[in-house]
C-alpha cells in the first residue's frame, strides 16, 4: 500500500531516530512511503498562534502537494499530524476560508480540495490497515519480558479522535501486545508532557514530565514508547533536569514505538536510531532481550 | 436556470400517514421553519401513490413533487414502501424522456421522529427547484417543436425495455 | 346536484391566525371555490361552541359536505367527525387542513404561510366534494390480553386487567419476572426494601386464575389488528418439565458447575448451570443454561436428573411454539444499562474499584453476593470513601442525550445506604440535582443533613495516578467543582457510576414486529408525549414503563395501571370501530392477471379460483393502499383515497398554478365528458 508520506522539520534533525525508524519499519511491513516533493515546516505551534489564513494556506500548501493518485498521508510527528488534519477540517467547515486558502494556494500554481486527503498516523495504519495477524506474523523476535510504557500525548488523540480513543488511547497498547512485549499499566498514557512550556514555564513543564517518568517507574517499566518528538524530547531530555528539580534520580529511557517496534520486527538497533537518545536505552534492551539480533534476512 | 429573482416553486408533497406526515407534524410543534412552498397531500402509505398522481401533478402546474415515507424495513404495512420505490425509479426514468430535470422530483425517507430531517430535506429541494427555475417543458416543447419527437421517444424506450434478451 | 359545502377556518388563538391571515382565507373560500355555501373563520373550532357551530350549520344551511382548516388531524378528525355525526352528516364528509403544524407553525412569513394555506383549503375543498359516506365496521374485542414484559409495569398491567376478570398472557423473556426492580436492595425516597414490595405483586401473579405465565418465553410473530390480533410466542426450552417440578431446588444445590452470574448479579456473584435467577423467582422452576452446562457441553453429568425427586428434568425438551389469539397488546419491556465501559476515563472494567449503580444494588442487597457489606472488589474492605458519579452515559453527546430521570435519586439512596452501612465519607459529583417528585427534595435535604458531600461538576477522569503520597492507593477523582471554580483531586477507595438507562437493544425490531416505532432515543413512541403517553399509532398496541422513556417506579406502575386501564375500557365496550379504509375490487372488470395478489403483505387478496376474479378480504385489509395505485386496470378502489379523491386534492393544491397543457385532465373540476368520467371512475 503506497502512502504519501510528510516527515516534518524535527524528524529531519532532533528526532532523527523516528523517520530512521519509520521508514526502516514501514519498509519492512511493505508500507509504501512516498515522501512528499518540496514540502514545508507545519509551523508547529507557532503559526496558528499567528494568523489562521495564513497558518492554513501554508499548511494546505503540503496538502496540495499529495500527489493525485494517493489519497491518505502519513504525519509521524503528533504536531505535524494535528495541523494538517486541522486544516483540512477548518477548510471543510468553513467554506470562506477553503476558498481563501485556495486563492493562496493558487498564487503558487496548487489548490487543494478539502477532504481528498485523510491524514494518518503511522500507528493507527499499522493497527488498522494491517492488523493483529499480519502483524504477528512479522514478529521475528518477540520482546518477551520487556516491559514498556505506552505514552501517546495530547496531538494524535484530542481534539479529534479518529486515530484512537481520546479519553484512553489503545492502540498502541495492542501494538506491543501483538510483538510480544508486556505492556504496562500506565494510567497517564494520555496525559500531557508539557510541549513548550519547557520554554515559558519551567516549573510547570518539570512537574508534568515528572509525573509521567513517576507513573512508569512505579510499573516498573522497561521503557516509555512515544509517537512526538516533542514528548521524546521533554521526557528524554530534560529528565536529568527533572531530577535536579525534584531530587529525584529517574533512569527511564524514552524512545520511539517505531524503534522498539523494528526490533521485534528482526531489524538491528543501529538500523533503528538507537544511541541517539540521551538517557541510553541499549542496556536495558540488552538486558531484558539479550545480545542485539544478527543482521535480518529480510 | 431562473432568471426570475422572484420566482417561488409550488411543489406538490406527498406524506404517508404513519411517518412522513407525522414527521411534518413534528416539524410543527418543535416550530422547525422550513419554506413554505411544499404543499402536503396525505395518503395512507406511500405504496398508494400511483405513477399517475405525479404526472397529473406535473400536468397541472406543479414546479416539483416530492414524496415522502417511512424507511425502508419500517413502512406501517411492512414493505409497501418497496413498490413505492420502485414506482419512484420508473417514474424518474419517464420524467428524464420528457425533459423535466431530475431535482424536480424527489424520494425522501423520514420517520416519525425526523421532523428535522424532514425540514431540511424540504428546505434542500426548494433551494433547487427555485434555481431550476419554473417548470414550462410543453411551452419548450412548442417553441422548439420537440413535443411530438419527445412522446415517440418514450414510446421506444418502454419498447425497448419490454424486450426480453435472450 | 352540486354538494353544499361548509369552510370553518380556525384561528387556534394566535397558534394559526398569527401567521395566516385566517378571515382572509375564510373570505377568499367563500368567494373563490365552487359549491362553498357557508366559510367562517373563528378562534378555537375545537371547542364546544366551535363544533355546535359546524352542527348548526349542517343543518340550517343543509351542507352536505364540511372543510375543518386547523391543526393536523391526528388530533382533532375524531372531534369534528363526531360533530358531523352530531348533525346526521356522515363523518367521512368531513375533511381537516392541517394549517397549524404543516403551515402556520413552520413560517413566519405571512404572506407565504396564507397563500399556502388557500392552497391546502382548496385541495380539501375539492377532495370533499368527491368524498363518499361511510361506516365504521365493528370488530369484535377479543378479552385477552398480551402484556411483554414481567417488570414492574407488566405485572401492574397484568394484575389490573386480571383482577377485573380478563385473562392475560404476560410473556418474559427471562426465566422469572421482577425484571431490574429485583435486582434493587432499596426504594426511593421511603427506602422500602424492594423485593418486599415487589414479590407480593409476583406472587399474585404467578398464582392467578386469570393469568397465563409465559416465562423464558419470546414474543416472535404479531399479526392481525386491534380486537383480533393472531400472536406467536416462542417458549425456550427450560429443559425442566414444569408440570413435575416442585421447585425444591436439589437440582441447584447439587449442580456441579458454577459460573459468573452476568444477569441478576451483576457479574459479582455466581448461579448454577441449572438456576433460577433468585430465591423468590415466580415461577419457582428453574432453568438449564445451555452455555453453561456439562450435558450440553461434553455429554456427561445429568446429576440434576439422576437427583431431581419428581423426574422433572427433561433434556431433551424443544423450544414450542404457542399461539394465542388475544384483542390488544401491551408492551412493557423495559430497559437495559448502559455499558460503562464506553467511557474508559472512568475506569470501568480496568480499575477494579469502579462499580456500575447495578454492581452497588447487588452489593447493597441483603440476599447478594456480600449478603449487603459494601466491600470492596476484595470482598472484605470496607470502604472510607465512596464517590458517586452522576450522568455517565445520560446528558451526554457523545451516548444519550436524555436524562434518565433516576440516578439523581438511586445516587442520594446509595449515599444515604453508604452512610448508613459503613464508616466512609461519600462524595456526589453531579451536574444538576433533580429530585423532582413526591417526597424526593425532602429526601435531598435529608442526605444533606446526614452528611453526604456534593460537588456540582462533571467529572474528568477516575484514575490510580497518583501526585502525592496521600493518594497512594486511592482512586483520584478528577473534578472541577463549579461552585468553588476550582479544580479538585479527590481520593476515594471506591467509585460507582450511575450508568444511564437505555432501550433494549432489540426494541425497534420488536417494535416494528407490532407496526410501533422507535423515536431517535430509541424509546417506543407513544400517540402524543403529552396527552397520550400509553397509547401507540397503532391501535390495540400499547406501552408502559421504562421503554416508553426513562422514569422510576411510581411512572411506571401508573403507565402499567393506565394502558391496562384503555384495554379494560374496549373489552367492556365489546366492539372496537374499525376505520372503514379498505380496498374493493370490481369483479365485473377484473381480469384476473393477479398482479395484485402478491402485493399485499397481509395476504388480504384471495384469488377466486372459479370466477377468475381477485377479491379483497375486507376484514385483514389495512387500507395502505398498494393494489389500488398497482392495478393495471384499474378496478381496485380505496375507500376515502380513491383516485378521484386524490386528483381532485393535487389540482386543488395547485389553483394558483398555471397548467402546462392547454388540454390539461380535469383536476380541479368535474369531469368535463363521459369518458374522462369512466376514465376517472375506477380507482
Amino acid at each position: 500500500m503506497k502512502y504519501a508520506y510528510y516527515p516534518g522539520c524535527s524528524l529531519e534533525v532532533s528526532s532523527a531516530a523516528y523517520d530512521v525508524s519509520v521508514r526502516a519499519v514501514a519498509e519492512l511491513l511493505m508500507i509504501d512511503l512516498v515522501e512528499l516533493d518540496d514540502w514545508n515546516c507545519c509551523g508547529a505551534t507557532e503559526y496558528f498562534s499567528q494568523d489562521e489564513l495564513t497558518a492554513c494556506s501554508v499548511i494546505a500548501r503540503n496538502l496540495a502537494l499529495v500527489e493525485p493518485r494517493l489519497d491518505q498521508l502519513i504525519a509521524p510527528c503528533a504536531a505535524c499530524y494535528l495541523n494538517l488534519k486541522k486544516t483540512d477540517r477548518l477548510m471543510a467547515e468553513d467554506a470562506v476560508l477553503g476558498a481563501r486558502v485556495n486563492e493562496c494556494l493558487a498564487a503558487g500554481g496548487l489548490s487543494y480540495q478539502p477532504g481528498r486527503v485523510r491524514v494518518r498516523h503511522l500507528l493507527d495504519v499499522i493497527h488498522d490497515d494491517l492488523g493483529e495477524a499480519a502483524i504477528r506474523d512479522k514478529v521475528v523476535r518477540p520482546l518477551a519480558g520487556l516491559r514498556v510504557a505506552p505514552y501517546y500525548g495530547c496531538q494524535v488523540v484530542r481534539p479529534a479522535a479518529d486515530a484512537d480513543s481520546s479519553e484512553y488511547p489503545m492502540k498502541m497498547d495492542a501494538l506491543f501486545t501483538w510483538l510480544g512485549a508486556e505492556v504496562v499499566h500506565y494510567p497517564v498514557k494520555a496525559h500531557c508532557c508539557g510541549g513548550h512550556m519547557t520554554q515559558l514555564s519551567e516549573s510547570m513543564a518539570f512537574e508534568l514530565i515528572r509525573r509521567l517518568l513517576q507513573s512508569a517507574v512505579e510499573s516498573e517499566a522497561d521503557l516509555i514508547l512515544c509517537m512526538c518528538p516533542m514528548c521524546q524530547l521533554n521526557m528524554d531530555a530534560y529528565q536529568s533536569r527533572v531530577n535536579g528539580f525534584f531530587q529525584t534520580n529517574f533512569r527511564v529511557p524514552v524512545v520511539f514505538f517505531t524503534q522498539v517496534c523494528g526490533l521485534a520486527l528482526g531489524l538491528e538497533p543501529a538500523r533503528l536510531g538507537f544511541g541517539k537518545e540521551i538517557v541510553p536505552a541499549m542496556p536495558v534492551l540488552e538486558a531484558k532481550l539479550g545480545a542485539a539480533p544478527a543482521a535480518s534476512s529480510r | 436556470m431562473s432568471d426570475n429573482p422572484t420566482f417561488e416553486p409550488k411543489i406538490l408533497g406527498f406524506c404517508c400517514n404513519w411517518c412522513s406526515y407525522r414527521a411534518a407534524d413534528l416539524a410543527g410543534t418543535a416550530r422547525i421553519k422550513y419554506p413554505t412552498n411544499v404543499r402536503i397531500i396525505r395518503v395512507m402509505c406511500s405504496g398508494r401513490i400511483d405513477p399517475t398522481f405525479v404526472l397529473n401533478a406535473f400536468a397541472l402546474g406543479a414546479d416539483a413533487v416530492m414524496i415522502a415515507g417511512c424507511h425502508p424495513g419500517e413502512c406501517h404495512y411492512v414493505d409497501q414502501n418497496y413498490k413505492a420505490m420502485r414506482r419512484y425509479g420508473m417514474l424518474k426514468h419517464t420524467l428524464r424522456q420528457m425533459g423535466i430535470e431530475e431535482g424536480r422530483f424527489r424520494l425522501v425517507w423520514a420517520s416519525a421522529a425526523e421532523g428535522q430531517q424532514l425540514a431540511e430535506a424540504i428546505t434542500q429541494m426548494v433551494d433547487e427547484v427555485r434555481k431550476l427555475g419554473p417548470l414550462a417543458w410543453a411551452a419548450n416543447w412548442q417553441e422548439n417543436g420537440q413535443r411530438l419527437e419527445a412522446l415517440e421517444a418514450i414510446v421506444h424506450e418502454h419498447a425497448e425495455a419490454m424486450e426480453v434478451l435472450a | 346536484m352540486a354538494e353544499r359545502l361548509g369552510i370553518y377556518v380556525c384561528h387556534c388563538g394566535s397558534n394559526i391566525a398569527g401567521t395566516v391571515d385566517v378571515e382572509e382565507v375564510a373570505r377568499w373560500a367563500g368567494t373563490t371555490i365552487r359549491d362553498v355555501v357557508v366559510s367562517r373563520d373563528y378562534k378555537f373550532m375545537c371547542s364546544s361552541l366551535g363544533q355546535q357551530m359546524i352542527e348548526d350549520d349542517i343543518g340550517q344551511q343543509k351542507l352536505s359536505r364540511v372543510v375543518v382548516a386547523a391543526c393536523s388531524p391526528h388530533l382533532h378528525e375524531k372531534t369534528f367527525r363526531r360533530a358531523c355525526a352530531n348533525a346526521e352528516l356522515n363523518p367521512y364528509l368531513c375533511q381537516m387542513v392541517n394549517l397549524r403544524e404543516h403551515c402556520s407553525w413552520v413560517s413566519t412569513d405571512k404572506v407565504a404561510a396564507t397563500a399556502k394555506a388557500k392552497a391546502l383549503v382548496y385541495a380539501a375543498a375539492e377532495r370533499v366534494k368527491w368524498q363518499e359516506p361511510l361506516e365504521p365496521m365493528p370488530v369484535k374485542v377479543n378479552p385477552n390480553t398480551l402484556v411483554v414484559g414481567g417488570g414492574i409495569a407488566g405485572i401492574q398491567a397484568t394484575l389490573e386487567l386480571a383482577d377485573a376478570g380478563y385473562h392475560v398472557y404476560l410473556v418474559e423473556r427471562s426465566p422469572s419476572i421482577g425484571g431490574h426492580m429485583a435486582q434493587f436492595d432499596k426504594t426511593f425516597p421511603t427506602l422500602d426494601c424492594s423485593a418486599c414490595i415487589l414479590t407480593p405483586k409476583m406472587s399474585e401473579v404467578g398464582q392467578h386464575e386469570n393469568v397465563t405465565l409465559l416465562t423464558y418465553s419470546e414474543l416472535e410473530e404479531v399479526s392481525g389488528s386491534v380486537g383480533s390480533f393472531k400472536v406467536k410466542i416462542r417458549k425456550k426450552a427450560r429443559y425442566v418439565d414444569e408440570a413435575a417440578c416442585t421447585g425444591c431446588g436439589i437440582c441447584m444445590e447439587k449442580c456441579p458447575r458454577r459460573v459468573i452470574d452476568h444477569d441478576f448479579e451483576a457479574g459479582l456473584g455466581y448461579r448454577k448451570a441449572i438456576y433460577t435467577p433468585f430465591p423468590q423467582a415466580v415461577p419457582r422452576i428453574p432453568v438449564i443454561d445451555v452455555a453453561s452446562c456439562i450435558w450440553f457441553d461434553r455429554g456427561k453429568c445429568r446429576a440434576c436428573e439422576k437427583l431431581c425427586p419428581t423426574n422433572a428434568i427433561a433434556l431433551d425438551q424443544e423450544d414450542k411454539i404457542i399461539e394465542l389469539e388475544v384483542g390488544n397488546v401491551i408492551l412493557a419491556t423495559g430497559w437495559q444499562l448502559f455499558d460503562s465501559r464506553k467511557l474508559p476515563q472512568f475506569g470501568c472494567g480496568r480499575l477494579p474499584n469502579v462499580f456500575t449503580n447495578m454492581e452497588f444494588e447487588r452489593l447493597c442487597n441483603a440476599a447478594g453476593p456480600t449478603n449487603g457489606k459494601i466491600v470492596l472488589r476484595d470482598g472484605k474492605t470496607e470502604p472510607e470513601s465512596v464517590a458517586i458519579l452522576h450522568c455517565i452515559g445520560s446528558r451526554d453527546v457523545n451516548h444519550h442525550e436524555y436524562c434518565s430521570a433516576v440516578c439523581c435519586m438511586a445516587a442520594l439512596k446509595f449515599g444515604h445506604l453508604v452512610l448508613e452501612k459503613t464508616k466512609a465519607q461519600v462524595y456526589s459529583f453531579y451536574i444538576d440535582m433533580r429530585p423532582n417528585q413526591k417526597g424526593y427534595e425532602e429526601f435531598y435535604q435529608r442526605l444533606l443533613e446526614e452528611g453526604m458531600h456534593f460537588v456540582r461538576g462533571k467529572v474528568a477522569e477516575v484514575t490510580d495516578a497518583t501526585r502525592l503520597p496521600a493518594e497512594r492507593g486511592k482512586l483520584i477523582v478528577q473534578v472541577e467543582d463549579t461552585l468553588l471554580g476550582r479544580q479538585r483531586r479527590i481520593p476515594v477507595d471506591m467509585v460507582v457510576l450511575m450508568g444511564a438507562m437505555e432501550p433494549q437493544p432489540d426494541a425497534k425490531e420488536l417494535g416494528l414486529k407490532c407496526g410501533i416505532s422507535c423515536s431517535m432515543a430509541g424509546w417506543y413512541t407513544e400517540r402524543h408525549p403529552k396527552l397520550d403517553p400509553v397509547a401507540t399509532m397503532t391501535d390495540g398496541i400499547f406501552i408502559a414503563g421504562v421503554c416508553q422513556g426513562p422514569k422510576d417506579i411510581p411512572a411506571s406502575v401508573v403507565q402499567g395501571a393506565a394502558a391496562a386501564a384503555r384495554v379494560q375500557g374496549m373489552i367492556a365496550k365489546g366492539t372496537v370501530m374499525i376505520e372503514p379504509i379498505v380496498a374493493s375490487i370490481n369483479e365485473d372488470a377484473c381480469s384476473g392477471c393477479r398482479i395484485c395478489n402478491n402485493l399485499c403483505p397481509f395476504n388480504a387478496i384471495e384469488f377466486d379460483g372459479e370466477k377468475k376474479v381477485s377479491r379483497v378480504i375486507t376484514a385483514l385489509c389495512k387500507g395502505c393502499g398498494t393494489c389500488v395505485a398497482a392495478c393495471p386496470a384499474g378496478v381496485i378502489t380505496g375507500a376515502h383515497f380513491n383516485n378521484r379523491q386524490i386528483l381532485a386534492e393535487i389540482g386543488g393544491a395547485l389553483w394558483d398554478a398555471s397548467p402546462v397543457l392547454d388540454d390539461a385532465p380535469a383536476g380541479a373540476d368535474e369531469p368535463a365528458d363521459e369518458e374522462a368520467e369512466s376514465a376517472l371512475s375506477a380507482g
